[in-house]
């Protein structure tokens, strides 16, 4: 893993075609996408749509069956050796036997830094994250949205150009998540990375993103893609403006047409 | 897009089935058959003297043409096990059940237990001897009785108290007595662990058995066989011995995880996958 | 933004009363356990001897000695003009205990070594597990001369005799820490070993950064295990080559002289019990020092 300079990225993805052999299941067809640098892109879609495959695809956590992914001109392979994202999960996967500063200093430590450099990021990163203080707590010792402040503090320690997010605030309460969503924008304004984020809520798409991807399932299909222009800082407000209400049924209008395939429940699942 | 399997491809799902089931097992065939040649070609060649490792050939041709004496005598300590482990783990869940009916005592008891589990039951077999005559076989079973308790009671036990407490809610939820509570949340959840324990119980029960033949016992038993066969210098004799006490715990082993297989059918984790 | 509300802090005045206070609760509770077992001793003995009954054994003062005989048979001499039972057999403890401790800290060795190997070849564990399985079914108390015999004159004269011992106390050791090492470094959580993938860490990292942290409890439980099984087998060893300096020595002796002396075997099986013990609460002390952990993993 090389330290890359804290350039956001470039993302493409051409014909890219995913299936899995074993249930003969095509999750992703044709992908064409490109990411531009310092985009917050949004992939929704109903279940099935792949887009926490095209989330893997992209971390080269899993390999396409057809097409091709550059990471920041190189392969995603190469990216992901080279150390040029940082991922977070829907479950925050902290070690239980770390403390939360030692959790923060897991990729430094794979990266060789030094003690001190490493005690000098974490604490940055801790008040990145709003958690000083908090450094000598154990993981269970904190509450679900505080462990995912956590995951991010970690995901961004080596200030990686792109950062991957798959449903991070999905296992949080409505409130809880709105709060983390102003705080992961503020802390996007201050990194300036690239950003990839999977949600099933249309609401936390639009309120975040530059552009939201939308995604069609059986097979995995790009539907559409609908361009973000509120405007910036985003707050709390922002939700009950008449622009945000618009964009959030073009959305679900999106959703609609082109997933003929949804079914009822499906449907539902999306806010 | 969930296909229905056509004929044909059950039958190829059946045949690749197979074909895994081979390739789990192929690699230790391999070894197995590369250990005894190894084993064959290295006493010959290095002379190694027979009563320390005699050849696999050699230890294969006692066990034929002793047969009527090793086969019978390993049958007859088979018995002594077999009857120590069916005592045993039988009072083992009768124990578990009854201390895990009282919920404070289980949980008092269980490092009691524990710790018991601690002591060398092999130390106490002259005892067992001196209490059922070192010749009889229940001697014998005794050992391999008290050997396989504890660990059936403790794993039966932790078993019993390890229902999840949602699924004891919902069965209150249904107004269900606690006999119906023990029977259909407490005692599913608690098998696994028995079974976890039963394995171990076998192998140990075999073991307890020629342990407790070496303080004495019936001359037909393979314990004393192999002991008296090494005494005046009968190795082929011995080690043909020792080939088949293992093949005869192995035995009870492969039978406990048949039995398990059954019973646990639910289980993904029993399913060998 | 408010980051107090939920955090948990752990009140640190009670975390220093409390084990104090469980020790001396575990303390009560074993003298009541050994008070029951002296009661159900006695009772028993009394019940079987008034009455009569012989299912399962006769009970007389030779099967079942009173609990105060067994007591007394410490303080005196086993043989004419030799010190008290006790220091004989204190001596014999120390020298199995030397044979248990060495098999098993090379058995640990020795079976998280192999845990190791096989958690990266799923080929290997297919090959090899059978027989590592296997070869807990041989009867060891009947391999253990031949083996003796055999290592002996092999080692250099200080490890003579005792060291081949350790060697079955070792047979015996490594089998539970193996199954059990290695199934706990098989269950790091799936997702933390994508989270490694992402850091494209080398396969010794995700060994000692994820594996083996997660891997203690289950590490423990084998050593617990590892502790019984080294008294064990030290003690197998001794018995059949006849060993005067440790117990197995002991054992066989006084076994010889049962009819007569009965409270002196027990006596030595009563320290027996008490060496495994032992062994086992070093261990469970050991794992309450070094892992602290979220209250609710324990394996």
């Amino acid at each position: 893993m090389s330290e890359v300079a804290a350039a956001p990225a470039v993302v493409r993805l051409e014909r890219v075609t995913k299936t899995f052999p074993r249930g003969h299941v095509t999750a992703l067809q044709d992908i064409d996408l490109e990411l531009e640098p310092g985009e917050f892109v949004s992939l929704i879609g109903p279940s099935g749509c792949g887009k926490s495959t095209l989330l893997r695809l992209i971390g080269d956590l899993v390999e396409p069956t057809t097409g091709s992914i550059t990471v920041n001109g190189k392969s995603a392979r190469q990216a992901r050796n080279d150390g040029d994202y940082g991922i977070v999960f829907q479950d925050a996967v902290l070690f239980d036997w770390r403390t939360v500063a030692k959790n923060i200093a897991l990729p430094l430590e794979m990266l060789g830094w030094e003690r001190d450099r490493r005690r000098d990021r974490v604490r940055e990163m801790l008040e990145l994250v709003e958690l000083t203080g908090f450094g000598d707590h154990h993981p269970w010792q904190l509450s679900g949205g505080m462990q995912q402040r956590v995951a991010i503090a970690r995901a961004l320690a080596f200030q990686p150009a792109l950062l991957l997010m798959d449903e991070p605030f999905g296992a949080l309460d409505e409130m809880t998540r709105e709060r983390l969503n102003l705080e992961l924008l503020s802390i996007w304004e201050q990194t300036g990375n690239t950003v990839v984020f999977v949600t099933h809520s249309i609401s936390e798409a639009v309120f975040l993103s530059t552009r939201v991807v939308v995604m069609s399932p059986r097979p995995g299909r790009i539907a559409g893609t609908v361009e973000i222009d509120l405007p910036s800082p985003r707050t709390a407000e922002t939700r009950d403006t008449q622009r945000f209400f618009e964009l959030v049924t073009e959305v679900r209008e999106l959703l609609r047409s082109r997933g003929e395939h949804l079914l009822p429940e499906e449907e539902a699942a999306l806010e | 897009m969930s296909a229905v399997a056509a004929p044909g491809a059950r039958r190829a799902a059946l045949g690749g089935r197979a074909l895994r089931a081979v390739g789990e097992w192929l690699p230790a065939l391999v070894v197995f058959v590369l250990v005894v040649g190894l084993w064959e070609g290295l006493v010959r060649a290095l002379h190694v003297q027979q009563f320390l490792l005699p050849k696999p050939s050699t230890i294969l041709r006692v066990c034929w043409t002793q047969r009527h004496t090793i086969w019978p005598a390993g049958w007859y300590t088979f018995k002594e096990a077999l009857g120590g482990f069916a005592i045993g783990s039988g009072l083992g869940v009768v124990a578990a059940t009854v201390v895990g009916r009282f919920r404070t005592a289980g949980k008092a008891l269980m490092p009691v237990f524990i710790a018991a589990n601690a002591v060398p039951i092999i130390a106490f077999a002259p005892i067992f001897g001196a209490w059922f005559n070192p010749i009889s076989a229940q001697s014998k079973m005794a050992v391999a009785a008290v050997l396989c308790f504890l660990p059936v009671t403790v794993n039966t036990l932790r078993g019993l108290q390890s229902a999840r407490p949602h699924q004891i809610e919902l069965m209150r939820s249904y107004a269900a007595s606690e006999f119906e509570i023990w029977r259909r949340v407490r005692v599913p959840t608690a098998l696994p662990f028995l079974f976890t324990a039963l394995k171990v119980a076998s192998v140990l029960s075999m073991i307890g058995a020629i342990v407790g033949e070496y303080f004495g016992g019936a001359l037909n038993a393979l314990g004393v066989l192999i002991n008296t066969s090494a005494g005046i210098f009968q190795f082929d004799t011995a080690w043909a011995g020792i080939l088949v006490a293992s093949l005869l715990g192995i035995a009870l082993y492969g039978g406990v995880v048949a039995l398990e297989r059954v019973v646990l059918r639910w289980n993904p984790e029993t399913r060998g996958s | 933004m408010a980051n107090a509300a939920v955090a948990v802090r752990p009140p640190r005045r009670r975390a220093r009363v409390a084990p104090l206070r469980s020790a001396l609760e575990r303390a009560g509770l074993v003298a009541l356990v050994l008070a029951a077992l002296v009661g159900a001793w006695e009772l028993y003995h009394w019940i079987w001897t008034t009455t009569g009954w012989t299912w399962p054994f006769v009970v007389d003062d030779t099967s079942m000695p009173h609990v105060w005989t067994i007591f007394k048979a410490f303080g005196q001499p086993a043989q004419v003009n030799q010190p008290a039972l006790i220091t004989v057999l204190l001596h014999k403890t120390a020298f199995t205990a030397k044979e248990a401790a060495t098999g098993f800290a090379v058995g640990a060795v020795i079976g998280f070594a192999l845990a190791v190997v096989l958690v990266h070849s799923r080929l290997l564990q297919r090959s090899f597990l059978p027989y590592i399985v296997a070869s807990q079914t041989v009867p060891i108390i009947v391999v253990a001369p031949i083996v003796v015999v055999w290592l002996n004159p092999k080692l250099p004269g200080p490890l003579q005799n005792w060291g081949a011992v350790a060697v079955i106390a070792t047979y015996l050791t490594f089998f539970p820490v193996t199954i059990n090492t290695l199934r706990g470094l098989q269950s790091a959580d799936p997702r933390a070993l994508e989270l490694m993938r992402t850091y494209a860490a080398s396969r010794w990292a995700v060994l000692w950064k994820l594996r083996v942290p997660s891997s203690l409890p289950y590490l423990f439980s084998a050593l617990r295990l590892a502790a019984t099984a080294s008294v064990v087998g030290a003690i197998i060893g001794e018995l059949p080559t006849g060993l005067q300096d440790g117990l197995g020595g002991a054992i066989i002796n006084f076994n010889q002289y049962y009819s007569i002396e009965p409270q002196e075997l027990w006596a030595t099986n009563v320290i027996a019990a008490l060496l495994g013990i032992a062994f086992f609460v070093i261990v469970v002390l050991a794992e309450k020092a070094i892992v602290r952990r979220a209250p609710e993993n324990v394996a």
